[in-house]
């Protein structure tokens, strides 16, 4: 009996554990994934409220809440929020009510990671995405980008005006701050939710804009990928500037010499 | 002996060698500023060559197709045969995007190039008697022009053009009691069009206005040897000569030399610096958008217009009867033209001048003319450059919304300033006698002892 | 980058070839010629210099020579490598420079050098009739004409009947011409004012599948159509976008257009039509403009809060907003627009 129950007890632990190892090595679905990773390490939670505390309150109040007519709270903002708005630069503002622009990060990679992990512990906000430009498709991208970021970033992703705001050019937005801006929706920005833009469709988006930063130049010099306002300009001042400059080697000039001809007296 | 040969054969055909040898001994005065025309005859000479081959490749077709071309990120996607023929045409067909581009790039210096042009003939006064109605020619092929323009970049149906042609049908649909006809009548329905719109596109720009300015090329050709060229004063020149060089051999030379350097000019640009790269841009639907989209150079003073022009527009009994786009989009370009149609006939009534003039002015012979010209000029121009103003936010970060009030005050304050300091300039330089190509202007000297006397007085500056 | 290089060369190129021929314009060795003298009379005066340089012609020859070696070049490039448009254009454009730069040279340097002056042809002049002897011919020339028109007439008795007769012909043809145009008259006003918008027709998205409500979070934009319809067609594409309930300001009889704080306007703007796909959504609304649509082209902009008022740009009209609700999580049309869709015209009113 005793032997029994010892083999059933062993089996059943044998078989707990093997479950534990199998759900435990259960690979991460990827593709754009919102991947809730390894839950946050207190340590670092603690990092992160430390630096806050020190460099952030003073305008989102000390529990993130925020301070009216001041900073918004930072209560279900999300990891994605604090890591695109301190990667890029954007936080900490300058002047309150300042345009949040890109700039140089005043955070350290380390101190970007607490404070992600502080701010992702408030509430429920978009995580960091996971986004994976080389599994999107250019098409896909090209249209959703076309019909949804064109309107304010340009077809090109050179930038543009929003009356009201600026929306920067794409040059520098890495894959992964381009997920991040479209699901926390920044300053004046729209956001679009998983549901309107799938975590596929966001690896498209992102391999489009990774093209907008080389773009297929096949006719030459780009002259800066924004259209008629540069190409007027080379007309102007390559070609006709070249025309005349021409015109007056071949023709007469005032007085009525040419350039060839010594200089007449002056009428 | 072979040109004997020839000759015999061309006169015993044609009786034409009296007329040949007119044409060689033909005496041109020789400016520099006289080729600006040339430049533009050229630049259409190109046009119609490039775009001859071009034609046989583009389809003007609304039908819709998905493209499986050359460039990746188009593959797949719903387009239009006419944007699928012209991505076609950059990627697939040999040598396609360089005529592509030189066709494009032509385009833009031939209206630059008309437009130099132009300033040439008002300031130095060549509209006058018995020019002006070559002058009225002249304009003619601009408005054609511009407007050939626009159809062409808007036949490739991408994202960019397709915006502009909405605007075109609004500042239609705009015009008083006639715009919603006007606007169905031209577009075959509603705007994004009918179906035999884009074909009708395609005619009038391959055949019916290169057609109407070849046709007024050859008669302002035409006006301009038969009374002979104008030239400026100097020793020689009187109102009855014409003083310069024969058009055989140097004339000839130089003007095959201008037209090959405008074509190398065309090429060079053609094969290196990218213009209108349509993949970039993607197709045209009614519901997409870019910003920053902007009409060619020479439509920009109209963008500009209607950025500036505030929000009113007529409103009579409930009906919108005069709406806003009118303003910048009709009143605005058909008062420059009507400025610049008047003037020849403004300018006899105000300096009561109505004798023939072969002598061109100097700039600064006329301050009256050149002043209101640089002035009418500089409106304009501010209003262009306002048109480039979310450009300039962009780049160099000034707001958009204070960048146009400063621009709808420059483009009144401007224009007054630039009329005061030119007249001044003007009769400063006239009366001083200091010429600009050769004295360094600080010292004034007597009016020269050397009068050339011509039949025709110079003309008075009038107040 | 290469692209780059080569443009940079080609400019450089041409300003080199500007600046050959002027350096060889300096060293003249022509001789002297006689001065024009003044010809007040209209008698012919020629002056004719031969430059008679051997250098000028060697290298005329020269640069001949080079644009057939450059122009060959360009062949060869189109039959190997013919997708290289920079290399194509380069060559062709060298070698047209080529031609050109050796034509100027020899038009200066190589051929005779003539200055002719010609007596100018005589019109006749506007107003009091000149005694000139200049203007005689001229004006005889004009006389000949005119009686040679007048002649035409002759023995024609009822000219006035005539006259008369005609321009009714071309008032009544003229007419005949313009009447088509007028039949146009109605069916304008229908067909400017298609729209596929009323009660009950469902709202989707490109792909054609139903826009649910639920997948539309604050803040969100969305290019809509109506189901079944033609999506060019002017009317049918909308701007859908979501804002807190709360924040809505809607006029009394908008109150029920907005189910769950969804809004849905016309994507056309009211001012020249293009697609109004910017949407400005404050993240702090403290601190930021409110809630608006612009449009890329002129930058009319629309408050979505109290139904598309225009509170920037030249556009004077609001932006048409369609009534919704919800059935089934799905957004569905209650009704057609609030005010024309497009750009205005005299049949527009001004609000709807």
């Amino acid at each position: 009996m005793r032997r029994a129950r010892r083999i059933a007890m062993a089996t059943l632990a044998l078989l707990l554990g093997a479950f534990a190892i199998a759900a435990w090595a259960q690979p991460q679905s990827s593709a754009g994934t919102t991947v809730t990773t390894v839950s946050r390490p207190a340590k670092l939670v603690d990092e992160g409220r430390a630096l806050f505390e020190t460099d952030c309150s003073s305008c989102h109040g000390f529990d993130a809440e925020g301070v009216q007519g001041q900073a918004p709270s930072l209560v279900g903002a999300g990891e994605a929020a604090a890591d695109f708005y301190l990667r890029t630069g954007r936080m900490p503002l300058g002047q309150i009510g300042d345009e949040p622009l890109r700039g140089e990060p005043r955070f350290g990679n380390g101190e970007i990671e607490a404070l992600d992990a502080y701010v992702g512990s408030l509430g429920e906000g978009p995580p960091i995405p996971r986004v994976e430009p080389a599994r999107g498709s250019l098409r896909e991208g090209m249209e959703m980008f076309t019909d949804s970021c064109a309107g304010c970033h340009g077809i090109g992703a050179k930038g543009g005006v929003a009356i009201g705001g600026y929306a920067p050019p794409l040059g520098e937005a890495t894959p992964t701050q381009v997920g991040e801006a479209i699901r926390v929706g920044p300053y004046l920005m729209p956001r679009f939710s998983e549901e309107t833009i799938t975590p596929a469709q966001l690896d498209s988006l992102a391999r489009y804009v990774e093209l907008t930063q080389h773009p297929d130049d096949a006719g030459g010099f780009g002259i800066g990928h924004i259209g008629p306002v540069p190409e007027g300009l080379v007309a102007w001042l390559a070609a006709i500037v070249a025309l005349l400059l021409i015109s007056r080697v071949i023709g007469e000039r005032l007085g009525g010499g040419r350039a060839d001809d010594e200089a007449e007296e002056p009428r | 002996m072979t040109t004997r040969r020839v000759l015999r054969t061309v006169e015993s055909r044609t009786g034409a060698t009296g007329a040949l040898t007119k044409a060689l001994r033909y005496v041109f005065p020789d400016h520099w500023t006289f080729l600006f025309g040339e430049i533009a005859m050229y630049s259409f000479l190109i046009l119609v060559a490039t775009g001859t081959y071009l034609a046989l490749f583009f389809e003007p077709s609304t039908a819709h197709v998905i493209y499986h071309g050359a460039y990746a990120p188009l593959r797949g996607q719903e387009m239009t045969k006419a944007y699928a023929s012209a991505v076609n045409l950059s990627f697939d067909v040999q040598a396609g995007l360089l005529i592509r581009q030189v066709h494009h790039w032509a385009a833009d210096v031939f209206l630059a190039a008309i437009t130099v042009h132009l300033m040439r003939i008002f300031f130095t006064g060549a509209f006058r008697k018995p020019r002006d109605i070559n002058y009225y020619v002249g304009l003619t092929m601009l408005v054609l022009a511009v407007l050939e323009g626009y159809v062409g970049y808007s036949l490739l149906d991408d994202l960019l053009s397709g915006m502009g042609l909405a605007i075109g049908n609004a500042v239609a649909l705009s015009i008083p009691v006639i715009g919603g006809q006007l606007g169905v009548l031209l577009w075959d329905g509603r705007f994004p069009g009918g179906p035999d719109f884009f074909s009708r596109l395609f005619f009038v720009h391959v055949f019916l206005f290169p057609a109407l300015i070849a046709t007024l090329m050859a008669v302002h050709l035409a006006l301009v040897a038969r009374p002979h060229h104008t030239q400026f004063r100097g020793r020689g020149r009187t109102e009855g000569n014409v003083v310069g060089t024969p058009m055989w051999p140097a004339y000839a030379l130089r003007s095959i030399g201008l037209f090959l350097a405008v074509a190398a000019v065309l090429f060079a640009l053609g094969g290196l610096v990218q213009i209108n790269p349509i993949w970039q841009w993607g197709p045209y639907e009614p519901y997409l958008g870019t910003n920053g989209a902007q009409p060619d150079w020479y439509l920009g003073w109209l963008i500009g217009a209607l950025r500036l022009m505030p929000h009113f527009d007529v409103v009579i009994g409930g009906y919108d009867l005069i709406p806003n786009p009118f303003w910048g989009g009709v009143l605005f370009p058909g008062a420059v033209f009507g400025f610049l149609y008047l003037w020849p006939t403004i300018e006899r009534r105000w300096t009561k001048d109505q004798r023939p003039h072969n002598l061109l002015d100097r700039p600064r012979d006329n301050p009256g003319r050149t002043a209101i010209g640089a002035a009418v000029f500089t409106f304009v121009a501010t209003i262009f450059f306002a048109g480039a103003a979310d450009r300039a936010f962009v780049q160099f970060g000034v707001p958009y919304e204070d960048q146009l009030w400063g621009y709808r005050a420059l483009a009144i304050l401007l224009p007054i300033a630039v009329f005061l300091a030119t007249r001044a300039v003007c009769r400063r330089l006239r009366d001083g006698g200091a010429h600009p190509g050769r004295d360094s202007g600080a010292r004034l000297v007597a009016p020269p002892r050397e009068v050339v006397r011509s039949p025709a007085p110079r003309v008075p500056d009038r107040e | 980058m290469r692209a780059r290089i080569a443009a940079a060369f080609a400019l450089v190129w041409r300003y080199l070839l500007a600046g050959i021929i002027l350096r060889f314009a300096k060293k003249r060795k022509a001789r002297r010629s006689r001065e024009l003298s003044a010809s007040e009379e209209g008698t012919v005066q020629r002056e004719r210099k031969l430059p008679a340089s051997a250098r000028a012609e060697a290298w005329t020859a020269a640069l001949l020579f080079a644009a057939s070696l450059a122009g060959l070049a360009f062949v060869a490039i189109y039959a190997f490598d013919d997708a290289n448009t920079q290399l194509l254009g380069l060559s062709i454009a060298v070698a047209l420079a080529l031609v050109a730069a050796a034509l100027i040279l020899a038009a200066a340097e190589v051929v005779p050098q003539e200055t002719l002056e010609e007596p100018r042809p005589n019109f006749s002049v506007d107003g009091p009739k000149s005694a000139d002897i200049e203007d005689f011919s001229a004006h005889q020339q004009e006389e000949e004409a005119a009686l040679a028109l007048e002649e035409g007439a002759d023995g024609v008795t009822r000219r006035r009947l005539l006259g008369a007769a005609g321009a009714a012909a071309g008032v009544g043809i003229g007419a005949a011409a313009l009447a088509p145009l007028a039949s146009l008259g109605p069916a304008v006003g229908d067909r400017l004012a298609a729209s596929p918008w009323k009660d009950g027709v469902r709202l989707v998205e490109e792909n054609g599948m139903p826009v649910k409500a639920g997948d539309l979070e604050v803040g969100s934009f969305l290019t809509a159509f109506a189901q079944g319809a033609d999506k060019e067609q002017l009317a049918t594409s909308l701007a859908v976008v979501r804002v807190q309930p709360e924040e809505l300001e809607l006029p009394e009889d908008r109150a029920d257009w907005a189910p769950e704080g969804i809004l849905a306007f016309s994507k056309i703007c009211t001012h020249a039509q293009c697609a109004v796909s910017l949407f400005r959504y404050p993240l702090f609304a403290e601190r930021s403009p409110g809630p608006a649509l612009v449009c890329p082209c002129h930058y009319s902009t629309f408050n979505v809060l109290d139904g598309g008022e225009r509170i920037f740009g030249p556009a004077v009209r609001a932006l048409p907003q369609l009534p919704l609700r919800i059935e089934d999580g799905e957004l569905v049309a209650a009704g057609p627009f609030s005010g024309a869709v497009g750009a205005s015209w005299g049949k527009v009113r001004e609000e709807g």
